[in-house]
């Protein structure tokens, strides 16, 4: 068990540092750099005294060759020392942890309405003896998967506050402000989640053991739930850990159409504005919590089935 | 036992998705707002009232609400109510009219402007205003760094600013500088208290400033709101203003919703009072019911396309005054851009001072197009596209993608030019690239405009004795331009300026193609919420009811 942690743990911090590398050579890559972004977009932004941005560029480090930049902001990151950002001038790290809280809440909110919502979908679509509810439940995953989460969230906007002023449109106040955009980001995460439920509870009401308890007189609900489903959500527990960066990367489309404060919209506005600094910090950050709820997950399978830990250790041979 | 069905991930499948959400996210930055806003005027009804609080969305925060430091509109429209400027601007005349100055004297050269100011002024920390204040504010401006720009361009070739007496100061340049008295208008020469000046450009930008405008910074949350409060003792106001002392209003609230079409729906559904950027494809959402649309032109530069004069084929003027004849500016007026958008009738916007109208000039003209290209001796080829010496009439027109309407604008222009023979291709860059495009010279043809309540602008544009960026020879347009620099009577100003614009659109030195508009959606109960000169909002007058 030990060793299997120990290995998840390198694996994580492996992760992160190429997330940090591929993030930083992306950007480097990119045209211009931040200095010049702030400056001005606009045909008057000629007054600008290029001594000054040589200046604020050395502030900044971006004068460096990018080898040393690399190592300097490596060397700092390592310690949750990300910088400044170019734009405010605030340490990165006090604006993505002020950004925090309002993402992990709606993602929080998003991850539970898609578990709720999505394994519901796939327990009573794949309980329920009438055909065409079956087949009416299952069309629907399809559908919340590839329907735009932009889109989604607009049509609620429209429905429940501009029409039925049931939520507010924008802002993050409180938990009536929560509902719509949990909602929306729910729409695709729980699809994913039915899908992938939905099929291998169908492939475990077919095995043996299922047929056992049946035979030992076990009644259906009971197979259903305590046989069949917990075999079936070994897989669906993994797409959760994945579903996570979705959520992550969703929150960025979401906070946007619903005004919220969080990661998101720093995202967004980094990206804009070429803030490098800020952008590392939100690349690593994301990869951080990507990486740790994958870690949990991991480490949550031995739980759910004792076959899993040995099976891990001998996976290297057979893999 | 089964096989687990192999939904292990790969480890790089969290990589390449952080990856390219960060590289997609390139692609979707926020839409901005475009340039920048300008008019109009509110309309009263019923019995003017105290109190109340104004919800107003915008669409952007640029993190910054320092009035000295921010040049996007979103922010303008609340930063600049905490600020009070030495003069102001009549939006209708273009006239400069007193504020916190209560007079001044330029001398002949337009070297030197002295104020006198106004007694009894306080800022929100209880500081008076005096001289020396606005001495600290103006010595402070090229400190700013590159958030500053705007202010710095203003005060550019300032020699110093001297207290004369504690209520006379006197601002000395090195070169005649007649845009300054404009300048002294604007919310980004607006006078901060003694304290804000003295702190970091950063921790103004962050915490905000005092200044002895009518309202007071209450809270800023970046990327959320901005809040102010009445400033309650307020006996200051701009000559411009209609009530005397405080503001109508007890509160404003600007609230940030990136998304156009829920700032529409916030508007129509009454949970906010006013929104800003309102688009074409909104406008049919609200017409009718509780919402008026007010707009008014930005002053300044027209958007246009703006010529690289060191390219072979543009430095013959025949084939500059062809793609000026071949452009249906109506058409893209009314195709693109917001209800009420006027095409381009000269180089400046008709809401810009000493704008002169030339729209016989800038008249649809296909046929005068062809046969201009035609004696430049660009003949049509098999496939309509002109050459000349196995040369193809080629053209690219770069454009950032710092306003919705760029893209389709441009398209239009790809296919009316085409129709007199011209090979364009359009090509986006990053809004970040646009100075150091510009710089580098590496365009043949760009599109932008420019926001500034001065002629002037055209003299930072298109004198060969600044930045160049379109690369212009040396002309009697140099000669117009630094003499209005340098002309303080108004008259002689006008007609120097005129003789800028027509020269400008005579050499098709610029293509004018439209105005810029700016465009607010207001519920009807909001009343006198007026534009300024630079088409951004006045507030002071405004209430609810």
């Amino acid at each position: 068990m030990r060793r299997y942690v120990v290995k998840r743990v390198a694996q994580a911090v492996g992760v992160l540092w190429a997330a940090y590398t591929v993030s930083f050579l992306v950007l480097d890559y990119l045209p211009g750099d931040p200095v010049t972004a702030m400056a001005g977009a606009g045909m008057d932004s000629g007054q600008v005294d290029p001594a000054q941005l040589a200046a604020l560029r050395h502030e900044y480090g971006f004068d460096k060759p990018v080898l040393v930049q690399y190592t300097e902001y490596l060397g700092r990151a390592v310690r949750g020392d990300f910088g400044d950002t170019v734009s405010t001038g605030r340490p990165v790290t006090s604006v993505l942890i002020d950004a925090l809280p309002q993402t992990l809440l709606l993602t929080g909110a998003a991850l539970l309405l898609a578990v709720l919502l999505g394994g519901g979908l796939a327990v009573v679509a794949t309980y329920t003896s009438q055909r065409w509810l079956r087949q009416l439940l299952l069309s629907q995953p399809p559908l919340g998967v590839s329907v735009p989460t932009f889109w989604v969230g607009l049509l609620l906007v429209e429905a429940f506050s501009f029409r039925l002023h049931w939520f507010p449109a924008f802002g993050n106040d409180g938990l009536r402000g929560l509902v719509l955009p949990a909602l929306t980001l729910a729409v695709p995460t729980g699809a994913q989640i039915a899908q992938v439920l939905a099929k291998s509870l169908l492939t475990a009401l077919d095995q043996a053991y299922t047929e056992t308890a049946r035979a030992k007189g076990a009644g259906r609900w009971r197979v259903h739930l305590r046989h069949a489903l917990r075999n079936a959500s070994l897989p669906a527990l993994t797409v959760v850990g994945l579903l996570v960066g979705q959520l992550i990367a969703g929150s960025v489309v979401v906070e946007t159409v619903f005004s919220r404060d969080g990661l998101g919209r720093v995202t967004a506005a980094a990206v804009t504005a070429q803030d490098i600094p800020l952008v590392q910090g939100v690349v690593v950050f994301g990869a951080l919590i990507f990486v740790a709820t994958n870690l949990v997950v991991d480490l949550l399978y031995p739980l759910l089935d004792p076959r899993i830990v040995v099976a891990s250790d001998r996976r290297a041979s057979f893999a | 036992m089964t096989a687990l069905p192999d939904f292990r991930r790969s480890r790089w499948a969290s990589l390449t998705a952080l990856v390219t959400t960060s590289v997609l996210l390139t692609a979707c930055g926020s839409s901005g707002d475009g340039p920048d806003t300008g008019s109009g005027s509110g309309s009263g009804s019923g019995q003017a009232k105290s109190g109340g609080t104004l919800t107003f969305t915008v669409g952007s925060d640029v993190g910054c609400v320092d009035p000295q430091q921010v040049g996007s509109n979103d922010t303008i429209y609340s930063v600049r109510q905490i600020v009070d400027s030495l003069t102001d601007q009549d939006p209708e005349t273009g006239k400069i009219v007193p504020w916190l100055a209560k007079s001044w004297d330029i001398n002949a050269a337009a070297t030197s402007f002295t104020f006198r100011l106004r007694s009894g002024v306080t800022f929100s920390d209880g500081s008076e205003l005096t001289a020396q204040v606005v001495k600290d504010n103006f010595d402070a401006v090229p400190k700013l760094g590159a958030l500053g720009t705007l202010a710095q361009g203003y005060l550019s070739g300032v020699e110093n600013t001297t207290v004369v007496d504690p209520l006379t100061v006197k601002v000395t340049f090195k070169e005649p500088n007649a845009q300054f008295l404009q300048a002294t208008s604007t919310h980004t020469l607006g006078i901060e208290s003694s304290a804000s000046v003295h702190r970091t450009p950063q921790q103004k930008c962050s915490d905000g400033v005092t200044g002895s405008g009518p309202f007071v910074l209450d809270q800023y949350v970046q990327n959320q709101s901005i809040t102010l409060a009445k400033r309650t003792g307020y006996d200051w106001g701009s000559s411009l203003w209609s009530k005397k002392g405080d503001a109508y209003l007890d509160k404003l609230v600007f609230k940030v919703v990136p998304e156009a079409g829920v700032r529409a729906g916030g508007l129509q559904s009454g949970q906010v009072d006013a929104i800003s950027s309102v688009g074409k494809a909104n406008e049919a959402a609200l017409k009718g019911g509780q919402v008026t649309l007010q707009h008014r032109a930005n002053p300044g530069v027209v958007f246009g396309l703006g010529f690289n004069h060191a390219r072979p084929v543009l430095k013959d003027t025949k084939v500059r005054q062809a793609i000026l004849s071949a452009i249906d500016r109506r058409q893209i007026a009314d195709t693109v851009f917001p209800t009420g958008t006027q095409p381009a009738t000269s180089v400046l916007a008709h809401t810009t001072p000493d704008y002169t109208n030339l729209a016989a000039d800038l008249a649809f003209d296909a046929a005068r197009a062809k046969s201009l290209l035609d004696s430049a001796g660009w003949r049509t080829g098999g496939d309509g596209i002109r050459a000349k010496d196995g040369k193809r009439l080629s053209l690219t027109i770069t454009w950032f993608p710092n306003a919705a309407t760029n893209q389709p604008a441009l398209e239009l222009v790809q296919q009316q030019l085409k129709a007199v023979g011209f090979d364009v291709a359009l090509k986006q860059s990053q809004v970040s690239q646009f100075s150091t495009t510009l710089q580098a010279g590496d365009f043949d043809v760009v599109w932008g405009n420019v926001t500034r309540s001065d002629p002037d602008i055209l003299r930072n544009s298109f004198s060969t004795r600044l930045a160049n960026f379109y690369r212009l020879p040396s002309s009697s347009l140099d000669t117009a331009l630094s003499a209005q620099a340098a002309t303080t009577d108004p008259a002689k100003r006008g007609q120097l300026v005129s003789e800028a614009q027509k020269l400008l659109v005579r050499n098709a030195y610029y293509a004018p193609v439209v105005e810029l508009q700016t465009q607010l959606g207001l519920s009807k109960k909001v009343h006198n919420l007026d534009f300024d000169s630079g088409s951004r909002i006045r507030l002071h007058d405004t209430w609810i009811g």
